[in-house]
């Protein structure tokens, strides 16, 4: 009877299929979403910055607010030192962000609700982060998994707890954002079935969820692509500063 | 009441296992490798574009833009505390200015004061000394007067008795039969007349 919650995450091709030696890389829901995105971004950004006005409007305010709250979480987590990777910190936060916020939007499709995508961002994340790392220390960037003023005693446990958390960084970073997208995509989705189901007589309670819900989605998107972008940074401050 | 209550959470109990039961027939489309390719594909494409634009083209202008207006904000400001300073200067010497022209404005008024009062305190000396010239004269005159006085007064009593005497009997008597008596009463009288 209701439809199915999950049938909100299928990935379609839209238009022909394009192949390269056998690979589908297709033009698909989720391609097209990550495009309105980017371009929305970009629009949004290009109009706040071309007007140099000393009293901005409100697009300009907008951009220039963004710049000093990615810059300032930046210069907090990361120091002096986090600055070159302003541009790549601010294009993250922004995307994850927007697709987050479009996501929101009734049979919009919601491209961090894919684990494959977070893990990717993830996953270059984790490995910029690493190369960043040794390229800066040395081989004494592997001083990270050996924490100062821990007894000899714990040190081969506390080395190999240290190790597995460090490779577990792309993983709960990807499975943190993923699967707060489709938890709540979900669970929105459920309600409005319910909404439809129980109908006029029922219906009320599940709808007043459902907005409820809405809002808190909109928190989520929000807060999601916030800890994405600030784990980011903090994992870029153990390879600049090696504080151990 | 109850049965309707029951009724309806029946009603959500069943629709809630029909949406699970539904969901798990078709499992997570997440993991279905089909369009991972793609999607990674894609998200590289644009990801990559939108990093591109962002860190080369825009980002770069937003903070020229605010680093303009910093430099520019501070410029007034310093400006502003420039002026600020220029017009205490000013305030400064103009209340000088003032102060002096005050000072001027009460030594010329003070000078003009002395000068008419020693003017006037001339004027009336010189009047002073007039009216008592015309006061000294004055008294002599009525001192020489006073001299004078008592003679012709006897003279005139003489003359008049004479012809009062004449007119009354008819008869002209001695002049200095009368002079005598007008003397003899002026002396006994003096007092009396001339309150000296």
């Amino acid at each position: 009877m209701a439809t199915n919650p999950m049938h909100q995450f299928n990935v379609y091709r839209i238009g022909p299929e394009i192949k390269i030696d056998q690979v589908d890389i297709s033009f698909t829901n989720a391609s097209l979403f990550m495009v309105i995105s980017s371009l929305i971004i970009l629009i949004l950004f290009n109009l706040g910055s071309v007007k140099k006005k000393i009293i901005p409007n409100k697009i300009q305010l907008l951009a220039e607010l963004s710049y000093s709250f990615i810059s300032k979480m930046i210069s907090d987590t990361a120091g002096s030192k986090g600055k070159p990777y302003f541009g790549f910190i601010f294009s993250l936060f922004m995307f994850v962000l927007f697709c987050n916020m479009l996501g929101m939007l009734p049979y919009a499709f919601t491209v961090t609700s894919h684990i494959i995508v977070t893990f990717v961002l993830a996953a270059f994340i984790f490995i910029g982060v690493t190369v960043i790392g040794f390229i800066k220390h040395g081989l004494g960037y592997l001083k990270l998994f050996v924490p100062s003023g821990v007894p000899i005693v714990l040190l081969p446990l506390i080395v190999v707890i240290e190790v597995i958390s460090y490779l577990s960084r792309p993983i709960s970073l990807s499975v943190r954002l993923f699967a707060n997208m489709m938890a709540g995509h979900t669970m929105m989705k459920v309600f409005g079935g319910f909404v439809i189901s129980l109908g006029l007589v029922g219906g009320w309670l599940p709808l007043g969820f459902s907005v409820a819900l809405t809002g808190l989605e909109i928190l989520v998107a929000f807060l999601q692509a916030y800890v994405f972008a600030i784990l980011t940074c903090i994992y870029l401050n153990d390879a600049l500063n090696l504080h151990h | 009441m109850h049965k309707r209550l029951v009724l309806y959470l029946l009603l959500v109990i069943f629709t809630f296992y029909s949406n699970v039961n539904s969901a798990e027939s078709e499992g997570m489309p997440q993991l279905n490798p089909e369009f991972w390719v793609s999607q990674i594909f894609w998200l590289i494409l644009t990801f990559g574009f939108l990093f591109i634009v962002l860190s080369k083209f825009i980002l770069p202008k937003i903070s020229n833009n605010l680093e303009l207006r910093k430099s520019q904000i501070l410029e007034n400001i310093e400006t502003a505390e420039k002026q600020k300073i220029e017009s205490e200067n000013k305030i400064k010497e103009y209340e000088t200015l003032i102060n002096n022209s005050k000072n001027e404005a009460r030594n010329y008024f003070n000078e003009a004061r002395k000068k008419i009062i020693q003017d006037i305190d001339k004027k009336r000396e010189k009047i002073e000394d007039e009216i008592n010239q015309e006061i000294k004269n004055a008294e002599k005159e009525i001192v020489e007067l006073k001299k004078g006085s008592p003679e012709k007064i006897n003279k005139i009593a003489t003359e008049t008795s004479v012809h009062l005497i004449k007119q009354l009997i008819g008869e002209e008597i001695n002049n200095s039969s009368i002079s005598a008596i007008v003397e003899d009463l002026s002396k006994k009288n003096k007092g009396k007349y001339y309150g000296n």
